[in-house]
């Protein structure tokens, strides 16, 4: 490599100077180790850390700069776009086959596995509308996957209604809850908006954590298992039902349950994925993304804010509720520990970092951070700071998420 | 001709300082008027009554319909007074919950910005579609799918869009974002997108601000072409005076909030106030 002799001097001293750093950083932590009441110092362990640093921060430095400089473009520009209609309809029919089949060969673990994974592009894709399209920062987007999964669970306990009935009906009450959050924060905009979702959110949970007359407080409350048809996937129907196995001849497995699950949530993953592709080109969509811009604008064009506003939060929170159906069908029970601010900041997460408004953005991100902790499970005392590390990396080369949104492109009419 | 807009004793106060007091105009339908005054005389919060976005705490502001006249400042709604007729606090309630600014819009009065207000990430083609959304098919369930209607609807706004780009020039500008556009096409682009909503009365803030001569006699051209061709009445705000003498058909002059002139342009050059309000009097 032509490199020029001051650079890499600068970048030698650097390095020094990074190392220096760490050692400063990891030596008490890594250096010191506890014996009863008296320590023993360890040296070699921080003395490895700095020699990995020092290395990592010279070999950056020898790369090419313009690799390591942010990216300048902030938009992609718009074009063409490359596929005809059928062939994105028979990649997306192949793609979701390839998974579907997944159900046959995968175990248990990994179908669960799988199950988050699917959960989480949901979650994200709905609050990329909310955030992403409209530019509303919700903080509290993980009580709506609450209402969705208690919607279930008490909908089952109290009115007897089955899996099949809560998909839309918790889907309409997370929206309707979405309405709810939405009123009152018509005016808001940027850190007030944010800090009034993330009370709204902690509200839905702390009512779920001390209503215990009604939601079981902290002991959580069971969700049914999803039937097909009233066909039970149990090694033994519960009264008079008919196991799913016994009807087709198989042999029972503890994984069918799963396996029934992720084809029904693959197949809601994908409808979502087409309505919110679609969402993006028509005018709700347009008009979601102009109120994101300019609300004053969008004003004085004649579109009504508050019904925009309002339906932005009522699809996301939909998305959201859906969601949680399917998270508790899966886990069979519910409690409020599930619901944290720190899914809430999860999901987030996914958004931002997959790109905001960009939908295969928010599918990749959301595979990555289920996926990535399952895959590193020896490593899980990093989890945290591999997942920190990510972002930091993902904020410095771009800035505005891995998948940039994409405009669509428009030609003028023929004839 | 008949009259489009009538002020009638319309004022607005912010606190102690009287912004508009008592202003009376008409707009004349298929004219083109200025409002000129110096800067902080009232004209654009005049204009943010007209177009509905402050409300006028006293007067009326009527758009001649159809029907009976339209008071825009009706469709704000209303302080909730105990003791008023018990159907007009209904109504300021329904306004109140419902009403606002794009009431004002959807009546027929677009407007454009002093400073410009595109959807600066979205493309060119789509400000103009954004404008277009009250003729465009809405229900989300014809969009998913993808309906006949819905795409005839589509690619009508479409062909409205592509023919305002043609109208400003901005055809092969189309796909970009509209925050990469020079400062000119920006207030163009404005106009057009202002135009898209198929209104009855433009209201143009300061067009020619920031432009070159050149631009500014592409902008005289293009308003008037707006009122010829497309038979929009023209509301106009403007400090270029050349600008407006050679535009307008009638001319209102705002000092301090109040009306100190009407007329022609002939006239209004001519009036004493006019000149004391631009240059100082000897008297004071």
């Amino acid at each position: 490599m032509n490199m020029s002799r001051p650079r890499l001097s600068k970048t030698l001293v650097l390095s020094a100077f990074a190392a220096v750093v760490a050692l400063i950083l990891t030596g008490p932590l890594s250096g010191l180790v506890l014996e009863g009441y008296d320590f023993k110092t360890r040296f070699s362990a921080p003395l490895q850390i700095a020699a990995f640093v020092l290395i990592v921060r010279f070999i950056a430095g020898l790369l090419p700069e313009s690799w390591l400089a942010p990216r300048q473009k902030n938009e992609a520009a718009p074009r063409a776009t490359r596929f005809k209609t059928w062939q994105l309809v028979l990649g997306g029919l192949l793609v979701y086959i390839a998974l579907a089949s997944l159900v046959l060969i995968a175990s248990k673990y990994w179908l669960s596995v799988g199950i988050l994974a699917l959960i989480y592009i949901l979650l994200g894709l709905g609050l990329n509308i909310v955030v992403g399209f409209a530019g509303l920062l919700d903080l509290g987007f993980v009580g709506f996957y609450a209402v969705g999964a208690y919607g279930y669970a008490l909908g089952h306990q109290y009115l007897g209604l089955g899996f099949w009935a809560a998909i839309p009906l918790a889907a309409m009450l997370a929206g309707l809850f979405g309405m709810i959050l939405g009123f009152p924060v018509l005016r808001m905009h940027g850190d007030y908006l944010a800090i009034v979702t993330l009370g709204f959110g902690e509200i839905i949970r702390l009512v779920l954590n001390n209503w215990i007359a009604f939601t079981g407080g902290p002991n959580g409350i069971d969700a049914p298992a999803p039937t097909f048809f009233g066909w039970e996937f149990k090694a033994n129907a519960t009264q008079g039902g008919v196991p799913f196995h016994e009807v087709w001849g198989l042999d029972y497995s503890s994984g069918m349950l799963d396996g029934f699950i992720f084809l029904v949530l693959l197949t809601v993953v994908a409808l979502v994925i087409y309505a919110v592709t679609r969402l993006r080109g028509m005018p709700i969509g347009r008009a979601w993304e102009a109120l994101r811009e300019d609300e004053i604008a969008c004003r004085s064009l004649g579109l009504n804010h508050v019904f925009t506003k309002l339906s932005a939060f009522a699809m996301g929170a939909s998305i959201g509720g859906l969601a949680g159906v399917f998270f508790a069908a899966s886990q069979g029970f519910v409690s409020p520990v599930s619901f944290s601010f720190f899914e809430s900041a999860l999901v987030l997460a996914i958004v931002v970092l997959g790109g905001l408004g960009s939908v295969t953005g928010v599918i990749l991100a959301a595979l990555f951070l289920t996926l990535m902790p399952e895959a590193l499970r020896e490593f899980s005392d990093y989890r945290i700071l591999i997942f920190g590390f990510a972002m930091v990396l993902i904020m410095i080369w771009r800035p505005r998420g891995m998948i940039q949104q994409r405009r669509p492109f428009f030609t003028r009419a023929k004839g | 001709m008949s009259t489009l807009l009538d002020l009638n004793s319309v004022s607005l106060q912010f606190g102690g300082i009287i912004a508009l007091n008592r202003v009376s105009l008409s707009v004349e339908e298929g004219s083109i008027t200025a409002i000129i005054g110096p800067n902080g005389a009232g004209k654009t919060t005049l204009f943010n009554c007209i177009t509905g976005f402050y409300r006028a705490q006293d007067g009326q502001i009527l758009l001649s319909t159809k029907h009976k006249p339209l008071d825009l400042v009706q469709l704000l709604g209303g302080k909730f007074r105990l003791f008023d007729a018990p159907w007009s606090n209904i109504k300021k309630v329904f306004y109140g919950f419902f009403g606002g600014t794009h009431l004002v819009a959807r009546a027929g009065i677009a407007r454009t910005f002093q400073n410009i207000r595109l959807f600066s990430e979205m493309t060119v083609v789509e400000n103009l579609l954004v404008a277009q959304h009250r003729h465009l098919n809405r229900n989300v369930l014809a969009g998913f799918l993808n309906l006949p209607g819905y795409r005839k609807a589509e690619a009508k706004a479409l062909e409205c869009a592509f023919f305002w780009l043609d109208i400003i020039g901005l055809s092969d500008l189309a796909n970009q974002p509209a925050a990469a556009l020079s400062y000119g096409n920006q207030r163009r682009l404005e106009i057009a997108r202002a135009m898209c909503t198929e209104p009855r009365l433009i209201c143009l803030d300061e067009p020619a601000a920031g432009l070159n001569p050149n631009e500014t006699d592409q902008l005289s051209l293009l308003v008037k072409r707006l009122r010829d061709e497309f038979k929009v009445t023209v509301l106009v705000i403007e400090h270029d005076m050349s600008l407006v003498m050679s535009i307008s058909d009638h001319i209102v002059v705002l000092n301090y909030g109040e009306v100190i002139a009407k007329g022609s342009p002939k006239e209004v050059q001519a009036n004493p106030k006019v000149l004391a309000a631009y240059l100082g009097s000897d008297e004071d």
